[in-house]
């Protein structure tokens, strides 16, 4: 059975006289016990999913399950069987961890006793004992998301939504985040995941959508989007604007790369790898192209758009969207 | 258990939690307890001794119940800023996702806040002592004021709970606050005698809900407290108080929830 299941998500916010398409008929299937990775930009409508899959906000149109149950008619089901844990750590700052965990045990109805030993429990997986007590106001970013998540997971929740969870965390916060993440799925939750890194998706989801403007423009494995986004770049920054032509015919004779004026910077997709980059240096050599930087780099969100949109990841566009949602929540 | 049972238990928990963080946030309740002595010291000495009361009387003991309805009243600004905080940093999101009852983070916001409140009082009712103000009444009235003002903050949080869901931001809850509540106190009988006042806001003052919940606390009092000699409101203010503050808590508390159930961010 599959555990998350929309057809034709819509949900459209009004302000004033302008109308932002934030979902667009959104088409998901989840199974169970898998990892599905909602891959896009600010404001492409992930944030938007996951809201109304958690029974935060109603869409206009269409149809969406959790675990069976309609999120519109069953809400209060739904609540029973899923754990969501934000963009923004919602805890209460001025409580303890073990207070925060034991509130949240509470309002999941379960005794005095149990929360409490629920709330130890989930400490200690966390990695949060140490600071169990202090309040937590006084948490670094990266307990603070963990003790959100804690907080999503003291029901024991069949699903997970988690929305951005890495957004804002420094390096080892993230990775520290992940393997957390990566625990949660192994015990068999079924975990729905948005972010804006390719290489958290690669490195969390089974299965990625990636979403644009309100549609799952692509979905599929990890390894699938790569192959479709040609996996690898080289690039290559001249040392002289004159010189970018040359470099151009001598990077990609027959065509496929890009090539930036402003920057002096070539990119071409690299399909042997390492060994590739050593090539290329050699040719740049032998054509005495001087270089201020030659390197290897993973595709990032931008190239999946590029190659799947034939558009860049527009970041500003975003943003304006979640300021027309916030302008309609008032 | 029953629906009612379990929006009461997960009341108790929301109000616990709303109780919980008082003491860790002290700047909250000194500021409260601050302003309030600011303005006894302002009325009391420094304006006061220009307000002749009509018909004689102590103007210290006439200023003290303004003082106590005044900061219940400034308390819901305190409520609303805690509600648009709460929205803001997303907790309201995670109540919302929670298989809770849908009334109780209202209701335990606004039962923590009767607790609080009740707390302020007595300090404020203290510092009414050391400036000279007594209660000449009986017990049985004294312990009816006491009601009569918690019924207030009771209603004022929900008024309060309504203006935080409604703006968007802690400081504009704070200013929208600022805005109902301060005309609210100040055109009143809390500070100077209804007679003295223009006669355009005259009947606005003796209507004023504050007016009534002012003039019945220092009649249970005992309090000096001068009105207009034909003033329907200022004869029967305990009358009037229970049905604005019954009045208020019967059109607020349902617009609150009806917001809280609509939010959608």
């Amino acid at each position: 059975m599959a555990a998350i299941e929309t057809e034709g998500l819509v949900k459209v916010y009004r302000s004033g006289g302008s109308e932002v398409r934030a979902l667009d008929g959104v088409d998901l299937e989840v199974q169970e016990g898998t990892v599905l990775g909602l891959l896009g930009p600010n404001g492409a409508g992930k944030t938007t999913t996951v809201r109304i899959l958690a029974t935060l906000l109603r869409a206009d149109a269409g149809r969406a399950t959790v675990a069976g149950l309609d999120v519109a008619r069953d809400a209060q089901a739904v609540r029973k069987v899923i754990g969501l844990s934000g963009q923004y750590a919602a805890v209460d700052e001025n409580l303890t961890g073990r207070e925060n965990l034991w509130m949240f045990g509470r309002l999941y109805r379960l005794s005095s006793g149990d929360a409490r030993r629920r709330a130890d429990e989930l400490l200690e997986q966390f990695g949060l004992e140490d600071a169990a007590d202090r309040v937590a106001k006084t948490y670094s970013g990266g307990m603070r998301r963990r003790l959100d998540l804690a907080g999503a997971l003291v029901g024991r929740p069949q699903l997970l939504f988690l929305d951005e969870p890495t957004t804002g965390l420094d390096p080892r916060g993230r990775l520290g985040m992940w393997d957390v993440i990566r625990g949660q799925v192994r015990e068999g939750t079924t975990l729905l995941l948005t972010t804006q890194y390719l290489e958290e998706a690669d490195a969390l989801a089974d299965e990625i959508a990636v979403v644009d403007h309100g549609r799952i423009i692509a979905r599929g494995t990890s390894d699938q989007l790569k192959a479709q986004v040609g996996g690898e770049r080289i690039e290559v920054v001249v040392r002289h604007p004159d010189d970018l032509r040359r470099a151009v015919a001598t990077l990609a004779p027959d065509g496929g790369s890009t090539c930036d004026r402003h920057t002096r910077r070539v990119t071409v997709a690299a399909l042997g790898g390492a060994q590739e980059l050593v090539d290329v240096v050699r040719r740049l050599d032998e054509a005495r192209i001087e270089v201020d930087d030659v390197g290897l780099r993973r595709p990032t969100l931008d190239d999946v758009f590029l190659t799947l949109t034939g558009h860049a990841a527009e970041e500003a566009e975003g943003e304006e969207d979640d300021d027309a949602v916030e302008e309609l929540a008032a | 258990m029953s629906a009612f049972a379990e929006a009461v238990s997960d009341g108790r928990v929301v109000a616990w939690r709303n109780l919980k963080r008082i003491p860790r946030i002290p700047e909250l309740a000194i500021f409260a307890i601050l302003q309030s002595i600011m303005f006894v010291v302002l009325f009391a000495f420094v304006f006061g001794g220009a307000i002749p009361l009509p018909g004689g009387g102590s103007y210290k003991e006439y200023l003290m119940p303004g003082i106590y309805i005044q900061t219940l009243a400034f308390a819901s600004i305190t409520t609303a800023i805690g509600m648009a905080d709460d929205m803001n940093k997303g907790l309201i999101d995670r109540f919302r996702s929670l298989p809770m009852a849908r009334s109780a983070v209202l209701s335990g916001r606004t039962s923590a806040d009767v607790v609080y409140n009740a707390g302020i009082l007595v300090v404020l009712m203290l510092s009414g002592l050391v400036v000279g103000w007594r209660v000449h009444g009986t017990v049985g009235d004294f312990v009816l004021a006491i009601l009569l003002m918690l019924m207030f903050t009771f209603t004022m949080a929900w008024i309060g709970v309504l203006l935080g869901l409604l703006v968007k931001t802690v400081e504009n809850a704070q200013q929208l606050g600022f805005l109902v509540i301060f005309p609210l106190t100040f055109v009143s009988s809390a500070f100077v005698p209804i007679e003295t006042l223009p006669s355009v806001l005259k009947p606005i003052a003796e209507w004023n809900p504050v007016s009534a919940l002012v003039s019945a606390t220092r009649d249970l009092f005992g309090n000096p407290n001068p009105y207009p000699s034909d003033s329907w409101p200022g004869e029967h203010a305990l009358l009037l108080s229970f049905v604005w503050t019954i009045g208020l808590l019967a059109v607020f508390a349902p617009l609150a929830v009806r917001r809280y159930r609509s939010i959608e961010r």
